[in-house]
């Protein structure tokens, strides 16, 4: 029989709400099935589960939030019947950890399941309204956004029907939202600073061939099929680990960890502030079109708060790419257990000495921060050779 | 296809990338990348967006042509049937 816990979603996440069961008791599921919604500092993640068989009770309820690792229901091997039971009270191990909020009533919402969009729930939830309480004015009663909007409004003292009122509301969340990151950020990133003794080294690569054999491409394609130099970028950064597999993995236990899959964290900013960096899985494997579509995907559903728990949780390595902002150099901070960071500045042109000859080139700056621990500068800098190398052949990326 | 319905396809899409801006407050000879904070990503998000509302596909070559809300206005209504 297995436990599905609450996982921890990052190394600076201490606690998660489980906002809602996306699955039943009695229901089969199996190994990558989205069973659950957990709120964390970061915003909403869709919770997947790693083992197969019959889902048990519930020991949570919606509503709750408790500390990482504490089981949040078991799960069955198949054949065996479960036995329905109704548990009315928390196993005591439990108990003395979980936190309960005081407007929820944990048994109502289990009896009878409220008919309600997702996105709806997910409303609800960012807004912090009880959808117990909310009226449906949708098909069967079920309910809308628009009903958690109004459920919400009218929970403030009213601002005398004035149209912007929603807006504040939602400000309101997403600055509660905002503050949560703040912290989750703070902590992630002095653990960083404290524990990692950090090196860097920097690297000017000349993109000029990478860039042209890019636009010829690009001509070729339509434009929902354009592939954007960070494609580029992100692949041969993963070329250039399986030349120098130390910089992919983890530092635990006083030891590196090299991780044989290449799951790179790609930075995405997030347009009220803040930023997450969801994993792109087996970037190896994907071809440019497919990365591209991978990066696209990641983007839209990171900006959205539909994230998959697996996509934050088994990053290998991150990548950040602040070239957009027009910096030249960037000076990454390790995320902790991991041990490298690769970032990009903004390509630009820049003088290019080769040959005898001086001229103009596109170039990037790459700079590698990696944890002293687990690799020494020799390596760092074979990195770095590889990518380049990796570039100058993008017909092979 | 007026100067005008261009502008309002131009905002909506824009509205889309770049939710909390305002359009009507944006100088329309600033760069809007730049202004509204838009990365690589969300540009060519913005050009897929028009592509389907106006059919015009703008090549990467003429990226720095509607890099303003009035050059890109000028370039779909140069263009446009």
């Amino acid at each position: 029989m297995g436990e599905f816990r609450m996982p921890s979603l990052g190394a600076d996440m201490e606690w998660g709400r489980l906002v809602e069961w996306l699955v039943k008791p009695g229901d089969r599921i199996k190994r990558g099935d989205i069973v659950a919604t957990v709120e964390t500092q970061k915003g909403l993640f869709d919770v997947e589960i790693f083992e197969e068989g019959v889902m048990g009770e519930p020991l949570v309820q919606a509503g709750q939030k408790v500390p990482v690792g504490t089981v949040l229901a078991m799960i069955h091997p198949e054949g065996i019947p479960v036995a329905v039971e109704i548990v009315t009270e928390v196993p005591p191990a439990a108990t003395a950890r979980i936190e309960q909020p005081p407007l929820e009533t944990p048994s109502a919402v289990s009896a009878e399941r409220v008919a309600c969009s997702p996105s709806a729930r997910r409303l609800a939830a960012e807004l912090g309204v009880n959808i117990e309480e909310v009226r449906g004015t949708g098909p069967h009663g079920a309910i809308q956004r628009s009903d958690v909007e109004q459920a919400a409004l009218k929970r403030k003292p009213a601002p005398s029907a004035e149209p912007a009122a929603p807006a504040h509301v939602e400000t309101a969340a997403s600055a509660t939202l905002q503050q949560g990151m703040r912290q989750a950020i703070a902590a992630a990133m002095s653990r960083s600073n404290r524990e990692i003794p950090h090196y860097y080294l920097e690297m000017e690569i000349d993109m000029s061939r990478p860039l042209r054999w890019l636009e010829t491409e690009n001509l070729k394609r339509p434009i929902r099929e354009r592939i954007l130099p960070a494609a580029l970028l992100l692949k041969a950064v993963a070329n250039a680990l399986r030349d120098v597999p130390e910089l992919n993995g983890f530092w635990l236990d006083d030891q590196l960890q090299v991780k044989p899959e290449l799951h790179i964290g790609f930075a995405v900013s997030l347009r009220q502030g803040g930023l997450i960096t969801p994993a792109i899985h087996n970037v190896d494997t994907l071809s440019l079109s497919e990365l591209m579509q991978a990066i696209g995907d990641l983007i839209e559903r990171t900006r959205a708060g539909r994230l998959r728990s697996s996509e934050v949780t088994d990053t290998t390595i991150t990548v950040t790419n602040l070239g957009d902002l027009g910096v030249k150099t960037v000076y990454g901070v390790i995320y902790p257990p991991q041990v490298a960071l690769v970032a990009f500045g903004r390509i630009m042109e820049r003088p290019w000495a080769e040959g005898g000859m001086l001229g103009v080139r596109r170039c990037v700056s790459a700079t590698l921060a990696a944890d002293h621990r687990a690799t020494d500068g020799r390596r760092g800098s074979q990195f770095l050779e590889a990518l380049n190398r990796h570039l100058q052949s993008p017909e092979k990326l | 296809m007026s100067n005008k319905e261009l502008k309002e396809i131009i905002f909506i899409e824009l509205k889309k990338v770049a939710p909390e801006c305002d359009p009507t407050e944006v100088d329309p000879e600033d760069n809007i990348r730049e202004a509204l904070d838009i990365d690589s990503y969300s540009f060519l998000k913005l050009l897929v967006g028009l592509c389907d509302k106006t059919g015009i596909e703008i090549p990467e070559a003429d990226y720095e042509k509607v890099f303003t809300l009035s050059g890109m206005l000028r370039y779909l209504s140069s263009r446009v049937a």
